[in-house]
C-alpha cells in the first residue's frame, strides 16, 4: 500500500497529465459521435452572451448585404401571395387558416421561426453556427435551419435561449436533395475542402445534368420543406468506373455572411418517425 | 501588477483575440488556420508548479473549445504542450539557475536560439496533435502533413509579429530580491 502511495506521489505530474488528456479526448470523441454534450448547453449560454455582444457590433458591417438578401426574399414571397392569383370561378373562394386544421381538411406541415445567427464558423472541418432562439422559443433538436437564399444546417444542441446548429459545412452533415429539372434524388455532403462547394453523389448516369442546374431539397427530407434551394451545379465529375455522377455544387447560402436564418419545424415529424419505427419493431 | 492578475488578463485577451479576430478571418486555404492562443502557455512564468501548469493548459484549451464548439480538441493539445514545457525548458536553458534570474521564457531570459527552438518545438507539437485529432475524422495523409506545416508556419509568423510588437521587459533578478 505504501509503495502505491509513493508511486502516485512520485509520478503525480505524469498521472495528472494522463487524466487530463483522457478527459479531453473523452469529451471530444463522445461529442462527435452523439452530437450532444450536457455541458455545452450551459456553456453556450455563457459564450452565447459574449457572441451576441460581438455580433451587435459586427451586424452593422454586414447590414448592406443582409438587406439585399432580405429584399430579394421579400420579393419572392410577395410573388407567392394568394391575392396575386385570380380564381377562374369568382363565386368560389378559398381561405387557408393559420390554425393547424381547417374545415376543408388542410393542415399545416411546416412552421417557420425567424432567428438571427450570432456566431458562425467556416474554417474548420466541422463547422457550427449559433442562433438566438432556444427551447423557450420552441426550437428543438433536429429542426432544419434555412437562410434567405437556401439551406443552412440542422439544430443539434438547444439551451434555454440559444441553439447550436451543425452547418452544411460539416463532415457529418448529410442532406437528401434532388435536381429541380428531372427530380432525381441524391445525397449532399461537404468534402471539407472549400466552403463554397458541396458534393452530391448517387445520381444515376442515365439522366441529363448540365452546369448551372438547380439542386433543391427533396421530399424525402424530414427537416426541410420540398424545394428549398441547396445550390447550383458547378461541375459534373464523370467517373468512368462508376454508374453514378458526382456533382460539385455551389452553395446557395453564403456561409461567409450568415446573418439571418429561419428555423423550420416539421409538425408531422414525430408521427412519421413513430410510423416508420413501428415497422422496425415488427421485424 | 502581480503575476496572477497579469496572467488572468492575458488568459482572457488571448482567448478573445483568437476567437474574435483570428478565427473570423475568411479562410485563405483549407490548410491555413491562424492559431496563436497557445502562446499564453509558453509565456507562463518559470516558477509555475508542474501540476498547475497542466491544469491551466487544460482549462485554457477548454475555454477556447466553448467558443469553437469542439469540446476537448484544443484542451487536449494545450494539456500536452503544458505538460511537456518544463522538460523542454530544462534541456534548453543555457546555464544552471537562469530560470531563477528571470521570470518567464523570452529572448532575453533564454537567449535567441534556445527560445526559438522552444517556440518551434512546442508550436509544431501543438499543431500536429490538433490536426491529428481532426484528421481522425476526415482527410488523407497529405491533408494531415500539409495542414500541420501550413498552420505551424502561420503560427510562427504570428508569434514573431507578437514578439516584435509586444516586447516584454525582463528584469534581471538577483538572489537577494
Amino acid at each position: 500500500m505504501r509503495n502505491i502511495f509513493l508511486f502516485i506521489r512520485r509520478y503525480f505530474n505524469f498521472l495528472f497529465f494522463v487524466v487530463m488528456q483522457l478527459v479531453a479526448l473523452y469529451i471530444l470523441f463522445n461529442f462527435n459521435r452523439f452530437h450532444e454534450a450536457a455541458f455545452l448547453g450551459v456553456a453556450s449560454e455563457v459564450t452565447g452572451k459574449v457572441n451576441a455582444r460581438y455580433n451587435n457590433i459586427e451586424y452593422y458591417f454586414k447590414l448592406k448585404k443582409a438587406n439585399e438578401a432580405l429584399v430579394i426574399e421579400n420579393e419572392q414571397l410577395r410573388n407567392q401571395l394568394r391575392q396575386n392569383f385570380d380564381m377562374p370561378d369568382t363565386s368560389r373562394r378559398f381561405f387557408q387558416d393559420t390554425l393547424a386544421y381547417d374545415t376543408l381538411g388542410h393542415y399545416r406541415k411546416w412552421w417557420f421561426m425567424s432567428a438571427k445567427v450570432i456566431n458562425n464558423s467556416i474554417n474548420f472541418q466541422n463547422n457550427y453556427f449559433t442562433v438566438n432562439r432556444g427551447a423557450k422559443q420552441g426550437v428543438r433538436k433536429d429542426m432544419g435551419v434555412i437562410s434567405p437564399t437556401g439551406v443552412a444546417g440542422t439544430i443539434i444542441t438547444v439551451s434555454d435561449n440559444m441553439a447550436i446548429a451543425m452547418s452544411l459545412l460539416n463532415s457529418q452533415s448529410r442532406l437528401s436533395a434532388k435536381l429541380k429539372k428531372s427530380g432525381e434524388t441524391g445525397q449532399v455532403f461537404w468534402d471539407g475542402k472549400n466552403p463554397n462547394f458541396l458534393t452530391m453523389v448517387n445520381l444515376p448516369k442515365s439522366m441529363q445534368v448540365n452546369k448551372g442546374d438547380t439542386i433543391i431539397t427533396s421530399q424525402y427530407s424530414t427537416r426541410y420543406p420540398l424545394g428549398i434551394m441547396v445550390g447550383s451545379v458547378a461541375e459534373v465529375v464523370d467517373d468512368k468506373s462508376s454508374n453514378f455522377y458526382t456533382l460539385k455544387i455551389k452553395t446557395a447560402t453564403d456561409f461567409y455572411n450568415l446573418e439571418h436564418a429561419t428555423v423550420v419545424e416539421n409538425l408531422f415529424k414525430e408521427e412519421q418517425k413513430k410510423l416508420e419505427d413501428s415497422i422496425k419493431t415488427n421485424e | 501588477m502581480s503575476d496572477l492578475v497579469k496572467n488572468t488578463i492575458r488568459f482572457i485577451l488571448f482567448i478573445f483575440i483568437q476567437v474574435f479576430v483570428l478565427l473570423q478571418i475568411p479562410p485563405l486555404h483549407r490548410f491555413i488556420v491562424p492559431y496563436i492562443y497557445f502562446l499564453y502557455i509558453l509565456w507562463l512564468p518559470f516558477r509555475t508548479p508542474r501540476g498547475t501548469l497542466t491544469l491551466v493548459g487544460f482549462l485554457f484549451g477548454l475555454s477556447l473549445d466553448f467558443f469553437t464548439v469542439s469540446p476537448g480538441l484544443h484542451a487536449a493539445a494545450c494539456t500536452l504542450i503544458a505538460y511537456l514545457r518544463p522538460f523542454l525548458i530544462n534541456i534548453l536553458i543555457p546555464q544552471e539557475g537562469a530560470e531563477q534570474n528571470y521570470k518567464s521564457p523570452s529572448i532575453t531570459s533564454m537567449g535567441l536560439a534556445p527560445y526559438a527552438t522552444y517556440i518551434l518545438i512546442l508550436t509544431l507539437l501543438h499543431n500536429t496533435y490538433l490536426v491529428l485529432l481532426e484528421w481522425l475524422d476526415v482527410g488523407s495523409f497529405w491533408f494531415f502533413l500539409g495542414k500541420v506545416l501550413a498552420t505551424t508556419g502561420i503560427s510562427l509568423l504570428l508569434i514573431l509579429v507578437t514578439e516584435l510588437l509586444f516586447y516584454r521587459k525582463e528584469k534581471f533578478r538577483t538572489n537577494t530580491a
